[in-house]
């Protein structure tokens, strides 16, 4: 198990110095350097752009500039300036200005509540939908399941949060539009809208897994020896049923966190995704790396948790 | 003199077995799919629409009743009519055209840079599932590194290299590169996967047997053999890409107005939500209908093709 996890922890380290080292290189080849135009778009006059380029340490070599970069962030945990918001730092922006005082305010942990809610209700509708689809196979209500899982993975989810706003907040009046963390009731829409993808995902997966569960010889094993259904669903086909479930949640939660800057532009909720969608479409390159890396770190942290724990569950797959 | 080859075909007369045998309907695999494909009519029903979307984008110019970027300044912002089947935008442009049109280029979008994925994918697969051994390992082991990127972090990252101002031909050719390099993971894990069965198989050790050189055993005999699961794959990533393509362009990093596109369109519509919904939900819609269809006919190929359900009705 060790020699498992050690191996899985060195792997994530190489992901993610590869992803710094593969976006460092795209942001350099982008056009247009952060100095080129000022904050509002116009040119600049060569010689003011030499000299911001100086003083950020831009006119150095790439490898460089990336060696600086990644000691600031491996030592400092600073991302560095943002280059089109001239007055704030990249952490500032991501980590909020006051972090200690008004955590709740961070963006980052914004996102972070977003994501972690919207996971637990896909996960605690899913798990249990994709069951009862699998126990009442080919009947009504598998069928509309199913029709229902299709739609969710179908339907991309800012586009099912446009249709949400203009049903609940525009026809109805039920939902307020945007905002958060003033009202319970916005945080409704989104963690519903960002929900849906995954667990359309996690039904059909669950269903699956459980119907070829079901077919297995312990099963049958079980039930000859008279035990009750209800046991052996709960202690031999469930645990058994949840493995491939597990091991697509590493790339589902990739999906999910991208999901996350969407619903986040659409709702106008003030997490790290709206700042990246704004980065992207300002090229601030210094913060669009800061998101970047982060998204990624916090991804290979998920994926190395995913392992282990399918890992642990599955033995088989420890000797690999 | 010559005498003619004659084929012999057997006694004259056949005994009622024989003639039994001879008179079944034919069984193959390929008539089998169809025949199950055919009986599944939400699949059918996906197909036509496919078939209707992909054919009226194409010939665009001779289904839309306006022009592309025709404005009617007299009609601007309106609801769907019976003049305009769509409603108008902010300059009178027929949005029922531009969805036609932007369909080109989310659906062309979808298709080639599913068929380079397929390319790049199909072709790392067959290497790695056929020579096995190091070779396989190490490209595997690069596989897995890979995924372990964010694809769509990174194909944000590639459109951001290309130039802001550059043409619509520039920026869907750096869409096809770039949802390609992005989706040909899978497929490359479903190709080895496929081969690495398939090479065990005894026609596989004939033609080795015969002489076949590795590329010919490859592409004349593993190939074939493996492209089903490759089809269906295909149907499923054409909707992932055009969900891709529109979430790229919603962000503004897909094609640039006037050139519609789905997601484009969508992006300009949200702005607009409070006064003139339908300008955001004929894109919506347009995306999920068509996903959705894609989804439906993919599914359908999946149970057809599917060994445990043959010959189940």
């Amino acid at each position: 198990m060790a020699s498992f996890v050690a191996n899985r922890l060195v792997r994530s380290v190489v992901v993610i110095f590869l992803i710094s080292v593969v976006t460092f290189a795209m942001m350099q080849l982008a056009p247009g350097g952060p100095f080129s135009s000022d904050a509002g778009g116009r040119p600049r006059a060569p010689e003011v752009q030499a000299r911001l380029e100086a003083e950020f340490g831009l006119d150095r070599p790439p490898v460089e500039q990336y060696i600086t970069y990644m000691g600031k962030l491996l030592f400092h945990f600073d991302f560095g300036p943002s280059m089109r918001q001239i007055d704030f730092s990249v952490n500032e922006l991501l980590f909020g200005v006051d972090f200690w005082s008004d955590p709740l305010g961070s963006p980052v942990l914004v996102s972070a509540q977003l994501g972690l809610m919207s996971f637990m209700l896909a996960v605690a509708i899913g798990i249990p939908l994709g069951v009862v689809s699998a126990l009442y196979r080919n009947r009504p209500a598998d069928h509309g399941a199913m029709f229902v899982t299709t739609l969710g993975i179908s339907v991309p989810n800012f586009v099912l949060g446009l249709i949400f706003i203009l049903i609940f907040s525009l026809w109805l009046h039920w939902l307020p539009v945007f905002g958060w963390g003033d009202d319970w009731r916005q945080m409704v829409m989104p963690v519903v809208v960002l929900a849906t993808g995954g667990m359309a995902i996690i039904a059909r997966l669950t269903r699956a897994s459980v119907l070829e569960t079901l077919g297995a010889d312990y099963v049958r094993t079980a039930r000859a020896k008279g035990l009750r259904e209800r046991f052996v669903m709960t202690r031999h086909a469930l645990p058994n049923s949840l493995i491939p479930v597990v091991t697509v949640l590493g790339p589902l939660l990739a999906a999910w966190l991208t999901g996350t800057f969407f619903v986040e532009l659409v709702f106008a909720i003030p997490g790290i995704g709206k700042f990246f969608i704004s980065a992207v479409t300002n090229r601030d390159y210094s913060l669009i790396m800061a998101t970047i890396m982060l998204y990624s770190i916090v991804l290979v942290i998920m994926n190395l948790i995913v392992d282990i724990m399918y890992g642990f569950l599955d033995p088989r797959i420890r000797y690999d | 003199m010559a005498v003619e080859a004659r084929r012999v075909v057997g006694p004259a007369v056949r005994s009622r077995e024989d003639q039994d045998i001879l008179d079944r309907p034919r069984y193959s695999l390929l008539n089998d799919t169809i025949k199950r494909l055919r009986k599944n009519r939400v699949a059918m029903f996906a197909g036509f629409y496919i078939i209707a979307i992909t054919l009226a984008a194409a010939a665009a110019p001779l289904v839309t009743p306006y022009g592309r970027d025709e404005p009617h300044f007299d009609h601007t912002r309106e609801p769907p009519s019976s003049q305009f089947w769509f409603g108008t935008d902010k300059l009178g442009r027929d949005v029922f055209t531009r969805i036609i049109y932007g369909g080109r280029v989310s659906l062309g979008v979808a298709y080639v840079g599913s068929i380079t994925a397929m390319l790049i994918g199909v072709s790392y697969g067959a290497i790695a599932g056929f020579f096995r051994g190091h070779t396989d390992d190490l490209m595997m082991r690069f596989v897995d590194l890979m995924y372990g990127f964010p694809t769509l972090l990174f194909i944000i990252m590639l459109m951001l290299i290309i130039p802001p101002n550059s043409s619509t031909g520039m920026i869907m050719l750096g869409l096809f590169i770039g949802l390609g390099l992005v989706s040909w993971l899978n497929v490359a894990r479903l190709v080895r996967g496929q081969f690495l069965s398939l090479r065990e198989k005894e026609f596989v050790e004939a033609a080795v047997a015969v002489g076949a050189s590795p590329f010919r055993t490859i592409t004349r005999h593993l190939l074939p053999n493996a492209f089903g699961p490759v089809l269906i794959w295909l149907t499923l990533q054409i909707p992932a890409l055009i969900l891709l393509e529109s979430t790229l362009s919603f962000i503004g990093l897909g094609v640039k107005p006037p050139t519609p596109s789905w997601g484009g369109m969508l992006s300009e519509g949200w702005r607009a939500m409070r006064t003139s919904p339908w300008l955001a939900l004929a894109p919506a819609l347009a995306i999920i209908i068509t996903m959705l269809m894609f989804n439906f006919f993919g599914d359908g190929l999946r149970d057809a093709t599917d060994p445990t359900m043959r010959g189940r009705d």
